[in-house]
């Protein structure tokens, strides 16, 4: 009898357990879209430092700034959509306590996961010339095609470097226990990019379904991750939260209302919200925020 | 000076300030033919949505999320007809390939039509840290880009930006082919005039001034030398179908006014606007 695939199951503490200080981590999802939150709180209450975060920022780069994690961050945006700007961000760029930064233009960086998942050290690409991300970005550089245009000039263009990650960290709406996994909702964003642009992957999900339970109700099409890329499964019921993950649910303005105004707001009012919600394990977390919910009824 | 721009003591049917902005932005799609059409924010998209039902019915437009629409729903509605699919990573093709007329937010434009949406003073230790250069270097290499300016002022109109994060055409020229072959900054749209960077070496110029503004007070919001023509036309009046749209279909609730106040005409100094 076969045995069949791995089971990959872990706790989320088990994922952190993998993490090392100066890690490259890439964080899946988008701005304030289906990110994996559970684990980004996880690594808040760890020891780590150092780290290097990889992201199309939102609450996640916010969480990691303000508790002093990253060392080094690669970043095209950080944003909340419905709160234009990240108040810890801001907060941290404008005190200087993020050593090292280096901003790409949004699509540069999808171009740079695509380099590092092709096992390439760069990818050319038009977006970067002339804007100040070269500017300030001194050590990216730029290639001349071998190839004569129409009208025999050369097109130099920007050699977007490959973004190479230790570590990826995605939130999906189900997954199998062997790391086959579903996004249900609109957009995949570039979950499976993060992948492959990792050296070991980490997924949390919604829900752990069998593997049949993946395509009874939703299309092939919607499988984004193979079990090839995944070296973990989390089950993280609310996993994004305060992010979207559509269509299990929706993002929590209120609470990132809450925040937002927490995190612009005193050191004391910054403090308060760390010890509502940030001071427990997981299952606190969810507790207090079920108990602000119920509050705004 | 016409009505056309202030509030009359008959109050709501006048043309405001904002019906005159979104006609403004949908002439800058008039031209564009079957391409996608990306407002942000929520005056562009007024006027993005205003073209595809009056000049340009050919255009596609999304929910700013990942659909295609067939219909043309109020602003922040659901859509009604999907026609296609448009996640990010999509998006980025198309920037690439290159069908696109974008127009973003700035929070400064430069004289060379250079805009920054990342960070106030120094990059490196910026004293307001904004959203980040986004997809503005990208979009403006690839594709036909505009800019729309709700409360034009010295601030925002400066002589050099802190950070170039979409790039004029003097600096992608200077960048080479590369950077120069697909650069199309079309339109800077405010509340008080449409502008252009096709002015000498590269600069931005005044191509009309909203009924109601005087070039004078383009001139004081501005704070650059701004190129200047002889004779500057007024920005033309909405059609009454296009007020019927505005005001019937798409912003039935005003949201507009958020952007661009019915109360602006009454901001403009008596002196400049009563000339």
């Amino acid at each position: 009898m076969t045995k069949g695939p791995r089971d990959k199951r872990m706790s989320i503490d088990e994922v952190v357990g993998e993490l090392r200080d100066g890690m490259t981590i890439g964080i899946g999802g988008w701005g304030p879209r289906r990110k994996p939150m559970a684990l980004v709180r996880a690594i808040l209450r760890s020891d780590l430092k150092d780290l290097t975060i990889v992201s199309w920022g939102g609450a996640d780069v916010g969480l990691l700034a303000r508790a002093g994690k990253i060392r080094k961050l690669v970043f095209a945006f950080v944003s909340l959509d419905s709160v234009p700007l990240e108040p810890n961000f801001q907060r941290a760029r404008q005190d200087g306590t993020i050593p090292e930064l280096v901003e790409l233009d949004e699509g540069m960086f999808q171009t740079g996961l695509n380099a590092a998942a092709q096992r390439l050290p760069f990818l050319p690409m038009r977006a970067g010339l002339g804007s100040d991300v070269l500017v300030n970005q001194p050590w990216i550089s730029t290639v001349t095609s071998p190839y004569a245009a129409a009208d025999g000039t050369h097109e130099e263009l920007v050699a977007v470097p490959a973004l190479h990650l230790d570590v990826a960290l995605v939130h999906l709406n189900r997954a199998d226990k062997h790391g086959n996994a579903t996004y249900l909702g609109p957009d995949p964003y570039f979950d499976d990019l993060f992948c492959m642009a990792a050296d070991r992957a980490f997924v949390s999900c919604e829900q752990v379904v069998d593997t049949a339970g993946l395509t009874v109700d939703t299309p092939v099409q919607r499988l984004l991750l193979s079990r090839m890329l995944v070296d973990g499964v989390v089950e993280t019921p609310n996993g994004a939260h305060f992010t979207t993950c559509t269509p299990d649910y929706e993002r929590d303005e209120r609470f990132q209302r809450a925040y937002a105004a927490a995190a612009g707001g005193s050191a004391e009012d910054w403090a308060a919200f760390e010890q509502r919600f940030l001071s427990g394990d997981e299952d606190a977390y969810q507790a207090a925020v079920a108990a602000f919910a119920e509050e705004g009824k | 000076m016409s009505s056309t721009g202030s509030t009359d003591s008959t109050g709501s049917t006048a043309t405001t300030r904002a019906d005159v902005c979104a006609a403004a932005i949908a002439d800058a799609f008039r031209d564009d033919g079957e391409i996608f059409a990306s407002p942000m924010g929520l005056l562009p998209m007024l006027g993005v949505r205003l073209a595809k039902l009056t000049s340009n019915p050919d255009l596609v437009i999304s929910d700013g999320e990942s659909l295609f629409l067939a219909g043309v729903p109020p602003l922040f509605a659901k859509a009604d007809v999907v026609e296609g699919w448009i996640p990010f990573r999509k998006v980025f093709d198309v920037v690439a390939h290159g069908p696109r007329h974008v127009m973003m937010g700035a929070t400064q434009v430069d004289r060379h039509g250079n805009q920054n949406i990342s960070a106030i003073g120094d990059w490196a230790r910026p004293k307001r840290q904004l959203l980040g250069s986004r997809g503005a270097p990208g979009n403006t290499v690839n594709n036909r880009t505009s800019y729309w300016v709700p409360k034009h002022s010295p601030r925002v109109f400066v002589e050099a930006v802190d950070i170039v994060s979409g790039v004029g055409p003097k600096r992608a020229k200077e960048a080479g082919p590369g950077a120069a072959r697909y650069n199309d900054i079309h339109r800077i749209v405010t509340n008080l005039a449409v502008l252009d960077v096709r002015g000498a070496d590269d600069t931005v110029r005044l191509l009309s001034v909203h009924p109601g503004v005087d070039v004078e007070a383009v001139r004081e919001a501005t704070g650059f030398e701004l190129e200047v023509p002889a004779e500057v036309p007024t920005t033309r009046e909405p059609t009454a179908e296009e007020l019927v749209i505005i005001r019937e279909v798409l912003d039935p609730k005003g949201l507009r006014f958020k952007e661009v106040p019915q109360e602006a005409p009454h901001e403009v100094p008596q002196e400049v606007a009563g000339r």
